[in-house]
């Protein structure tokens, strides 16, 4: 192995039943450097560093660490460990109720009994050595998750680890704890720590990182010293595009480019998710929100329909003035929403098509007003029509569906509520492109309708094609608004990655 | 140049204090709640009904009463701590006394009845534990499963109420430990001194025992890291299955010893004898400060608890309520009392610390 190479991973492969997770990805960790891990959602980045660390066994490849000659195989996380492989999880996973030295130095060492004066003498030198604001006597769970976080780095440290990863550790700090653990994570650094920090937020990988390798569906697609990679070229390799020649996609017509009044309006809106934002859509239109994923577009339109708990904010539909925090008073405003999470937030997997489809108009119905069998299977029946839902029959169970049946299910559950503004979450992810199509030209044609639509997809092509007006996002704030002629893909990628960077 | 002596003192003090002063964790604060409850409930009980309660007797009464209660109490509180259950130690203690009854009665010594208390103690423990531990089972189900059948052993082993009549174990039950300094001299001059229950010195020795264990030991430490976080226990590097197995093994021999200890009391075995004892057991744990989701307790706080129960029960009756659902009624209170006050006083200190939102919870399960 090269000098001062800590961790070397060569052609790794890892398969799972029907995807390549992982395909001759190698990585490669020098001594003493920060290494951002960078992909969007299905890259590889988890299942690479699961790999690592022993959670699932790889498929083929070899890993090296600094200090052994062969080739190492790692089969769970305690074996990690012992070859100086640590992770600390943006879920913080120490007891809240030990203190702070205890949670350092549990489940180590020999012997039944505990010393607590050497063990907290020895937590405090090295805390304080860290400048880690911690002491050792205090309770965890009295720390701020930015503290917690460090500690845990802390007890990695001590068990002398020469790789550190830090899988998402920023996600829930605010803008000082960030700055507290790029301390640290620099101090470490300084000490010959091999630091591997993913992440989504493209400022704070500038920050700190050193090098940048990206991963693109399960493939390394380039390794980088950071002050090479331009942030623009950055996003064009997370997403797969070259930039030159983007915009030849033929551009079809896309929704409300003759918008009517505004529909619906917000002023400052916040929930426990997001950051303030001030947002409207009008009659007839069709707006995407972009951005990468983590951008936090997701938890701005949850702050919308109230699916988050909202803590600002004004917020007036149709010129009114209304209050919506809850679900069932967005539905109320005519407001709908196909969340992101299909299986989690959308479908009731053991309730049967018709049950899915009547769902939510009965709940605005109210539940001791309940739809007669005739009502509701007409009900199913248009819409498993219109929307050629291929189900067996509509006492099916959702989960017995494809991706995009169930997709389309939610939707008709939207639909049978005759909303004024539809928020539609990823709709088309994982699901075909004969439905993806489908799932687009019926935007369009609810816009036409007057119907307002949000339409969020990974895809730009798809929310170029589909929407009048893109609100761009970066590190959860709305850095853009583009419409018109700036719709192009060139145009939304330098500003997902920070203007004329 | 003289500063006021009030200055200098704190400066002093200051620097003495090298070691700072933390906030008490959660443990602490509610260990003092409970015993800053019993000393003033009980010294209102001095006040208002003076007689019996100004007399240290009193307190070893509540003692010899309910060592066996302790004992349990004792066992509860770790299996609650790791964020178990076990509601078998009434039936095993039930179990236990009769056994040990029907041994001595046949001609059985001693020495061989205390090995039967351990024995079946120590048999409940294992099999619950390793049905908890490794088969992963609910300990809620697996106890109330062994609460049945140590019961329904119980009549197994004699239906007819049993009276002991070994003449070597009526001695050992009158035997007391006298301590003539807290004693007081009777109206016709003789000191009577306080008098203490074997069981009592058996139960003491047992809380000393449980709380070095919880507070010196690795495993103990495991206890609590269990009931805080089990998923995070595990990452730790804690053997997760073995501290669960050994809180139900502690437990369970705990509830053997109790039962010898219960027969030590009353000297005859009954089939429904210590009706009902998990359920004081759980509540003399919570009282003392033992949290039933896990990871905080304290088996100092369980002494408290038992004896905050004895003397409330003890209040009750003083004060001339003296039907039996009195006692259950203000237990019942007293419970509801206690677990709010607890939930206050740590969701109030719980304010303006950072914890995790559910989104994000939510976020972190749902990635790649």
């Amino acid at each position: 192995m090269e000098n001062g190479v800590v961790l070397s991973m060569r052609n790794i492969g890892k398969s799972f039943p029907g995807v390549k997770a992982l395909q001759h990805v190698d990585f490669t960790l020098r001594k003493g450097e920060i290494h951002a891990l960078m992909g969007e959602n299905g890259a590889g980045k988890s299942t690479l560093i699961k790999v690592l660390t022993g959670v699932y066994p790889k498929d083929e490849g070899e890993i090296y660490i600094d200090g052994v000659k062969d080739a190492i195989t790692i089969r769970s996380p305690q074996e990690a460990q012992a070859y100086g492989i640590s992770t600390v999880y943006q879920e913080i996973t120490l007891c809240p109720n030990l203190t702070v030295a205890e949670n350092m130095y549990i489940g180590r060492g020999k012997g039944i009994g505990v010393n607590w004066k050497e063990m907290e003498r020895k937590a405090g030198a090295l805390l304080s050595s860290l400048g880690i604001p911690a002491r050792p006597r205090q309770q965890l769970g009295s720390c701020s998750l930015a503290v917690q976080q460090m500690v845990a780095i802390a007890r990695a440290v001590d068990i002398d680890c020469k790789v550190l990863i830090l899988d998402e550790p920023t996600s829930s700090l605010d803008d000082k704890e960030v700055a507290m653990l790029f301390r640290l994570m620099r101090d470490l650094k300084a000490r010959g720590v091999g630091i591997i920090f993913v992440t989504h937020f493209l400022e704070q990988v500038y920050e700190v990182s050193d090098r940048i390798t990206v991963l693109r569906n399960g493939e390394l697609v380039c390794e980088y010293e950071v002050d090479k990679l331009p942030q623009v070229k950055l996003v064009a390799m997370m997403m797969g595009k070259e930039l030159e020649g983007l915009d030849v996609i033929k551009k079809t017509k896309a929704g409300g480019e003759k918008a009517g009044k505004p529909y619906y309006e917000a002023e400052g809106l916040s929930s426990t998710a997001s950051r303030p934002f001030d947002f409207h859509i009008a009659q007839g239109e069709v707006n995407g929100f972009t951005g990468l994923l983590g951008s936090g577009r997701s938890e701005s339109v949850r702050a919308i329909f109230g699916a988050d708990r909202v803590t600002g904010g004004k917020v007036r539909v149709n010129g009114k003035p209304v209050r919506i925090t809850k679900p069932i008073e967005a539905m109320k405003n005519g407001i709908g929403y196909l969340p992101e999470d299909r299986k989690r937030d959308g479908i009731i997997a053991d309730l049967s098509v018709r049950d899915n489809i009547i769902l939510a108009l009965q709940v605005m119905k109210g539940f001791f007003h309940p739809f007669s069998k005739a009502e509701a299977e007409k009900f199913a029946d248009e819409y498993i029509k219109a929307l050629e839902i291929k189900t067996a029959s509509k006492d099916t169970p959702i989960k017995s569906l494809s991706g995009g049946n169930q997709q389309k299910v939610i939707l008709a559950r939207w639909l049978l509520t005759h909303p004024q503004y539809l928020i539609l979450d990823e709709p088309t992810r994982g699901i075909d492109v004969g439905t993806k199509t489908e799932i687009q030209k019926l935007v369009l044609k609810m816009a036409e309708d007057g119907m307002c639509v949000t339409f969020i997809s990974s895809e730009i092509e798809e929310m170029l094609r589909t929407c009048s007006r893109l609100i761009v996002m970066r590190d959860r704030n709305i850095v853009g608004e583009l419409k018109g002629e700036e719709l192009t893909q060139d145009h939304v990628m330098y500003t997902i990655a920070g203007g004329g960077n | 140049m003289s500063r006021s002596p009030r200055e200098n003192s704190v400066k002093n003090a200051k620097s003495a204090g090298s070691r700072r002063r933390e906030p008490l964790t959660d443990t602490q604060l509610l260990l003092t709640i409970t015993i800053c409850i019993f000393f003033v409930m009980y010294a209102l009980a001095m006040l208002i009904w003076g007689g019996g309660f100004l007399r240290p007797q009193k307190v070893f009464d509540l003692l010899n009463d309910n060592a066996a209660l302790l004992i349990v109490a004792c066992g509860l509180t770790i299996v609650m701590i790791s964020g178990g259950i076990d509601i078998s130690v009434g039936g095993v203690i039930a179990l236990v006394v009769m056994s040990c009854v029907v041994h001595l009665n046949a001609g059985g010594s001693i020495v061989t009845a205390v090995l039967i208390a351990l024995g079946i103690g120590l048999a409940f423990g294992l099999v619950q534990g390793y049905l908890v531990a490794y088969l992963e089972i609910q300990p809620f189900i697996v106890s109330l499963a062994g609460m049945f059948f140590a019961r329904g052993m119980t009549t197994i082993v004699s239906v007819e109420p049993q009276k002991v009549a070994h003449a070597g174990f009526k001695q050992l039950m009158s035997t007391k430990v006298e301590i003539p300094w807290l004693g007081y001299t009777a109206k016709n001059g003789n000191l009577i001194p306080a008098r203490m229950e074997i069981g009592v010195v058996v139960a003491l020795v047992i809380v000393a025992v449980i709380f070095v264990v919880l507070r010196k030991t690795r495993l103990g430490r495991s206890f609590y890291a269990l009931g805080g976080n089990r998923q995070s226990a595990l990452m730790l590097g804690v053997n997760v299955r073995r501290t669960r197995f050994c809180a139900h093994v502690i437990s369970g021999l705990l509830a053997g010893i109790a039962g010898f200890v219960f027969m030590m009391h009353t000297g005859a075995g009954n089939a429904t004898n210590a009706a009902g004892a998990e359920m004081n057991a759980i509540a003399s744990s919570i009282i003392g400060g033992t949290l039933l989701s896990g990871g905080v307790g304290n088996v100092i706080g369980t002494f408290f608890g038992v004896l905050t129960l004895a003397t409330i029960k003890s209040i009750v009756v003083t004060s001339g309520l003296t039907k039996p659902w009195w006692q259950s009624i203000t237990t019942g209170a007293m419970l509801c009392f206690f677990i709010l006050l607890q939930s206050v006083v740590l969701s109030s200190r719980g304010k303006g610390k950072a914890h995790m939102p559910n989104w994000l919870k939510g976020a972190a399960g749902k990635k790649e």
